[in-house]
């Protein structure tokens, strides 16, 4: 029986954010807290994989107390189990001393039932770094696999999988020790709806929660912004580029006036026109 | 930690069937400036099986120094093999900046060494200074989504390292006259140590997209409304040879696969005429596109933010507006040959 654990993280909807063009900061109010969408697909896969081998399907996350809405959506998903760690002493941490912390909560969730995988998001929506599931594996000396887009299988007896890692024009089939851990590409899988008795149980689900006494964490200097060697000096909002000239006229004088302009630069046409390769599948 | 102990920039030096690959060549352009900025060396680690002849290339696009792991273990890309060597490395010379590419096996790379030597790390960088006298790597990047930039600094730990994204940077003109030195380090690692093994590497067979080495790029949006809409474009990009790509809403509604996703997730391009038609403009779509040589807006939305972004903007139905640049380009270039 597999035990997999996920690491999730509750994000804002970067889609949907809007930033406060008096003060340039981000209207955190303005976006929905959501289940990292890559996290999402960590957490499907390890219910696929459980599916398949059986076993159990624990999720972690690091985050204020309102996370616990992330970690419902992965019990809707099909997790089992869910920890929360949370405490103020974990606020300000960047990559690494959150693999620090979320480390300290793998271990603890090992020592309940020992864990034979560790399945990431390829990177959350909102630190964009994909940092994290590495330093976990390497704090847990455990091989990190990153671009996974396939789990080819899992043979707990022989301590082995077999994985593919999606490269920039194929892919490598990697064959590693157990436990390891994995972060996956969103192709993956897909997430289908979720299934009425899981949706009632993460309604009412309550996760595990942990403060830094529960997880037997002496040092604090690891911890949070102290624990942080890296620091946001400055922030600005992206230079937005100067509005263009906007091609007046009927459509057809707007086109011509285009053509105009882009001749300008024929040479490039001419030159690329014997390469022309379009993209439509 | 003593911070006087590290000197110098490094470059991690990526390399792919035989070549140096055009990021790594990108960061000894970069690294070169910081490094004259700060009076010290530049030097790049070179990793692999049968290799060492690439590290005269790197001296000819700006290094003086290149530390060289070369042995059948190092054959194919692992984290582990790889990332001991550039530990062992590191500890031996003490560089004070490390510079990866933003590839997969530079992030893979860069993650695991930063956890070992318990330093900081930024990711997916666009913009590289540093402070002449303090020596403080300031890394810019996009964050949240490419709604804000914000710099990042690593003031107590050493190495400062970051990955940086292709393109952002510009490589020096190769110069076979440069000067430097190539130091072969010992390599003392085992086969039975390492706990990952690559059993196949599969190539696509179709050519593969290279959106960010295209100079000519049309790409559509959500106002395409659908497959038809980039058949479309994708004739249009067949007639003046230009690579298809699409934003994050084309692509997750299926319409265009996700390696021609242009912006935050996607990729940056930097082609000399980008087309975006039916692009509403989002900021994480910007930053993928904005150092675009000539950009042209194409979109029913007088208000559409991509007229900030453009140079020439088209207010009107791309349905309308993209068969009839099809065919007057067509005529243009038609007459173009016979007259010229």
């Amino acid at each position: 029986m597999l035990h997999i654990v996920a690491c999730v993280k509750q994000v804002p909807d970067t889609k949907i954010i809007k930033m406060n063009p008096k003060t340039n900061t981000m209207d955190r109010a303005s976006a929905p807290a959501i289940l990292n969408p890559y996290d999402a697909h960590a957490v499907e896969e390890a219910v696929r994989l459980k599916a398949r081998y059986g076993g159990k399907v624990s999720v972690v996350t690091m985050g204020p107390p309102p996370a616990v809405k992330a970690i419902r959506k992965c019990i809707e998903i099909g997790a089992d189990e869910g920890y929360l760690i949370t405490d103020r002493a974990f606020a300000g941490a960047d990559t690494l001393a959150t693999s620090y912390s979320l480390t300290k909560a793998i271990e603890k969730i090992g020592t309940l039932q020992p864990i034979d995988l560790i399945i990431c998001g390829k990177m959350t929506i909102d630190g964009d770094t994909g940092q994290v599931g590495p330093g976990i594996a390497r704090r847990l000396d455990i091989p990190p696999l990153t671009s996974v887009n396939k789990v080819v299988e899992i043979d707990r007896v022989a301590g082995q999988a077999i994985v593919h890692r999606k490269l920039e024009d194929g892919y490598e089939v990697i064959q590693t020790t157990l436990p390891c851990l994995l972060s996956v590409e969103k192709e993956i899988n897909d997430i289908p709806y979720s299934t009425l008795p899981n949706m009632m149980r993460a309604a009412r689900y309550q996760p595990v929660i942990w403060s830094v006494e529960d997880l037997g964490i002496v040092d604090r200097t690891k911890l949070g912004l102290k624990g942080s060697p890296t620091i946001v000096a400055k922030v600005w909002p992206p230079e937005k580029p100067k509005g263009g000239e906007m091609l007046q006229g009927s459509s057809e004088e707007q086109v011509n006036g285009l053509i105009g302009i882009l001749m300008q630069k024929k040479e490039l046409f001419h030159k690329s026109s014997a390469t022309a390769e379009g993209g439509v599948q | 930690m003593n911070i006087e102990d590290y000197r110098g920039i490094w470059v991690f030096l990526e390399h792919k069937e035989g070549a140096i690959v055009p990021v790594s060549l990108e960061l000894l352009g970069a690294g070169r400036r910081l490094a004259d900025k700060r009076g010290v060396p530049l030097s790049g680690i070179l990793i692999g099986d049968g290799v060492k002849a690439l590290a005269s290339e790197a001296v000819a696009y700006g290094a003086e120094t290149v530390y060289v792991y070369d042995a059948p273990i190092f054959h194919y890309y692992r984290t582990e093999s790889y990332m001991r060597a550039v530990i062992a490395c590191v500890e031996k010379y003490k560089p004070e900046i490390f510079l990866y590419g933003a590839t997969s096996t530079g992030k893979d790379l860069a993650s695991a060494v930063a956890t070992d030597l318990a330093t900081g790390l930024t990711a997916d960088t666009t913009m590289l200074d540093v402070d002449a006298e303090t020596g403080l790597l300031e890394a810019s990047r996009p964050a949240f989504g490419g709604n804000i930039m914000a710099t990042i600094l690593c003031k107590k730990d050493r190495p400062q390292m970051a990955t940086v994204r292709p393109k952002v940077v510009r490589a020096l003109d190769r110069d076979p006259g440069r000067t430097g030195e190539i130091i072969e380090e010992p390599v003392d690692l085992r086969e039975e140590d390492i706990r990952t093994k690559v059993l196949d590497i599969v190539r696509h067979a179709v050519k593969k997209v290279r959106l960010d080495e295209a100079d000519i790029i049309v790409a559509g949006g959500k106002g395409l409304g659908g497959r038809a809409g980039f058949e479309m474009i994708d004739a249009f990009a067949r007639r003046i040879g230009a690579s298809v790509g699409g934003s994050r809403d084309a692509v997750e509604a299926g319409w265009i696969e996700h390696a021609r996703q242009v912006g935050q997730t996607g990729v940056t391009v930097t082609p000399k005429i980008y087309f975006a038609i039916g692009i509403s403009g989002a900021i994480q779509h910007l930053v993928g596109m904005q150092n675009s040589g000539l950009i042209i807006a194409i979109n029913k939305d007088p208000n559409a933010a991509i007229f900030g972004a453009c140079h020439y903007g088209i207010v009107g139905d791309a349905f309308e507006i993209v068969p009839m640049l099809t065919e007057a380009f067509d005529q243009a270039l038609r007459e173009e040959v016979e007259h010229g």
